[in-house]
């Protein structure tokens, strides 16, 4: 009889005693912005670490391993990622920040980037390093000035202090990084429409292949991260792809951080190891919800909703388990869905966002979202529903599915689709009465 | 002979912003400095006029149409001036849960704006807007570049009580989740807490 080499425990639970807050350790610490404060808490030594005793392949290896995934929504391993870039040619290459935040219900880059801006420079610098690009692009979402204020005078403090510039820590490594404001378009989050919009062309998306390590800004060799993905880089480097591996799950690894939003007693970002449950994100961090709640929404408005039950609220927050579930993990941004609120309503604001933000590029997207999936909803919600309706929404949104030329049209049917799943009485009953199952529409309680 | 106002460009005496602004971007990325020169202008002047768009052009180097096809595509670009305060009010769903769409005809009906207009005197100007990454302190009132979060009746009521008056109130910092009240790790030698003032 052979035994069963026993694997070591990975850190679900924040109740762990070895957990540690990392990524958002200096998050709402007053000062915690300057670089003062920055390297007092030890800041830019894995930076120093990676630039001054490691190749760029160690540290594309050493993330691999880690088994970091991309937090920006699509979870692709980062380290996989960073190892897409072509032979350097002597080329220019770009490492860009995907700051665009725009998913409702996400929100966690903006406290990164406001309360803790050198972790990300200095993430971007790591990344820098490891593919060989000398530029970086941080690209932030228009409506965040403070992130940009903040990332204004941290990138100043860095240049000043030798930490972003020519021959860091004593390396040949040059780095700098452009700051670029968005101007308030969803789109823009799109990787390849970021990357038009940088270059000052209208914020379409473009067709892939070529993909950006091909062909990226201004044509270039790029790779593009989330916020986030960055942070985490710099802890993997600091203490090692062994120790973010012992957390989380078989498929996801470290920690990640959520957010809760809806009528919960303290909704807010809370760092969790990967794998831990929606209960105790819920109710053990954020003081469980106000009212009852119906659904869930798990990681962004664009995540299929689940219905609020125990099979779900025990299910890890890992890339495998919602997605077994029918779901994503996404960004992570967690929506509580109450029992009072009318289903279709809800699900009429996500896909009026949806249509605003649609770029128009594409006919799917165009005419499917914008046109007639808003003329559906705003027919229902208004009371003039009729008899068909509901399976003409059901038939239009599988006839859209995946005809779109980018994700926003699919994303758009996240909610569409889960809702008609689990609430078609609601729809049913507003089509059929003409007002809606729940009423309540005053949710100014303060 | 009629003498016709002329313009002054706007960049003209602001040659130092100017090479900032291009600075920033590679030689061949020059396209790159449309967006934030449409910033700069509307910053000074609340939205960017034709002249503006033109001026643009001539400094990047392309057609005017070119400037404009850039700037229509973003909603926080604005053809039309709007307020000394643009009230932007965010709709999306973690805030229509908290009570935006009452915030919004609450702010509606005290500064007599629907939707996209801006009041006779330029004071105010109204915008619904989408999700503006703050659904966890919902709901969210941006006022020109300031988030006002966890909004009330009451402390809704007092900053546009102070903004008719010119004041902007320094906005109270929300965090929520792991950041709420002070309790924080120890970061060099003194105990920082939460709040900015
Ligand atoms: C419509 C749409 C919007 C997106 N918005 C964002 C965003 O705001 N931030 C982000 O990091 N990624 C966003 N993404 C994902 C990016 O395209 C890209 O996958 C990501 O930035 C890669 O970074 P990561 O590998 O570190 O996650 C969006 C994707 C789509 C299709
Ligand atoms: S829904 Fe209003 S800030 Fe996200």
């Amino acid at each position: 009889m052979t035994t069963i080499a026993e694997k070591p425990q990975l850190i679900s639970s924040r109740k762990d005693a070895q957990f540690e807050v990392t990524l958002y350790k200096n998050v709402g610490v007053e000062g915690a912005h300057t670089l003062e404060t920055y390297l007092e808490g030890g800041g830019y030594k894995a930076a120093k670490k990676a630039l001054t005793t490691m190749t760029p392949e160690a540290v594309v290896d050493e993330v691999k391993r880690s088994g970091l995934r991309g937090r920006g929504g699509a979870g692709f391993p980062t380290g996989l990622k960073w190892s897409f870039m072509p032979k350097p040619d002597g080329r220019q290459r770009f490492i860009v920040c995907n700051a665009d935040e725009s998913e409702p219900g996400s929100f966690k880059d903006r406290y990164l980037m406001e309360d803790d801006p050198h972790q990300l420079l200095e993430g971007m610098v790591i990344a820098g390093y490891a593919i060989g690009a000398t530029k970086g692009v941080l690209y932030v979402r228009g409506e965040y000035y403070k992130s940009y204020e903040r990332l204004r005078e941290a990138l100043a403090e860095a240049t000043a202090g030798g930490y972003l510039g020519k021959g860091l820590f004593g390396s040949e490594f040059d780095f700098e990084i452009i700051l670029h404001r968005g101007a308030g378009a969803y789109i823009c989050g799109e990787e390849t429409s970021l990357m038009n919009s940088f270059e000052g062309l209208r914020a379409n998306p473009r067709l892939k292949p070529p993909f950006p390590a091909q062909a990226g800004v201004y044509g270039l060799p790029t790779t593009i991260n989330n916020v986030e993905s960055f942070a985490s880089a710099v802890h993997i480097i600091a203490k090692g792809a062994d120790w973010y591996a012992s957390m989380g799950t078989d498929d996801s690894k470290g920690t990640k951080l959520y957010q809760v939003s809806g009528p919960a007693a303290k909704p807010g970002v809370y760092e969790l190891p990967m794998g831990a449950t929606f209960r105790e994100l819920i109710f053990e961090l954020a003081g469980g919800p106000t009212e009852p709640i119906k659904a869930l929404i798990p990681g962004g408005s664009s995540t299929p909703m689940l219905a609020f039950n125990d099979e779900t609220l025990d299910t890890p927050m890992d890339y495998g388990s919602i997605a077994k579930k029918g779901s994503m993990l996404g960004t992570g941004g967690v929506i509580l869905i109450p029992q009072e609120k009318c289903i279709v309503n809800a699900t009429w604001n996500l896909v009026r966002f949806y249509a605003h933000e649609s770029c128009g590029k594409c006919t799917p997207c165009r005419e499917g979202i914008s046109g007639w999936m808003t003329k559906m909803y705003q027919k229902l919600v208004s009371g003039r529903g009729e008899a068909g309706d509901v399976e003409l929404i059901e038939i239009m949104s599988r006839n859209i599915k995946g005809k779109a030329f980018c994700p926003l049209a699919d994303a758009c049917l996240g909610p569409v689709q889960s809702s008609l799943a689990l609430f078609r009485d609601e729809y049913e009953h507003l089509a059929e009465h003409g007002t809606p199952k729940y009423t309540k529409t005053n949710w100014w309680s303060a | 002979m009629i003498e016709l106002d002329t313009i002054k460009p706007y960049f003209e005496g602001k040659e130092d912003v100017l090479g900032e602004i291009l600075g920033r971007y590679p030689d061949y990325g020059r396209r790159s400095a449309i967006m934030p020169l449409l910033w700069e202008v509307q910053r000074a002047e609340r939205h960017v006029s034709e002249a503006r768009l033109e001026e643009i052009a001539h400094i990047v180097g392309v057609h005017a149409t070119e400037v404009k096809g850039v700037m229509s595509f973003y909603s926080t670009y604005h053809e039309q001036p709007v307020g000394k305060y643009h009230l932007q009010i965010c709709s999306t769903l973690s805030c229509s849960l908290a009570g935006s769409d009452e915030m919004f005809d609450f702010i509606s009906e005290e500064t007599g704006l629907v939707n996209g207009e801006t009041d006779g005197s330029g004071i105010f100007s109204l915008q619904k807007v989408e999700c503006l990454g703050s659904c966890g302190t919902a709901p969210v009132l941006q006022v020109n570049d300031t988030y006002y979060e966890r909004v009330t009746r009451s402390s809704c009521k007092e900053l546009l009580d102070a903004l008719r008056s010119g004041e902007m109130l320094e906005p109270p910092r929300e965090r929520g989740g792991d950041n709420e009240g002070a309790e924080k790790p120890k970061i060099g030698s003194e105990q920082r807490v939460g709040r900015e003032a």
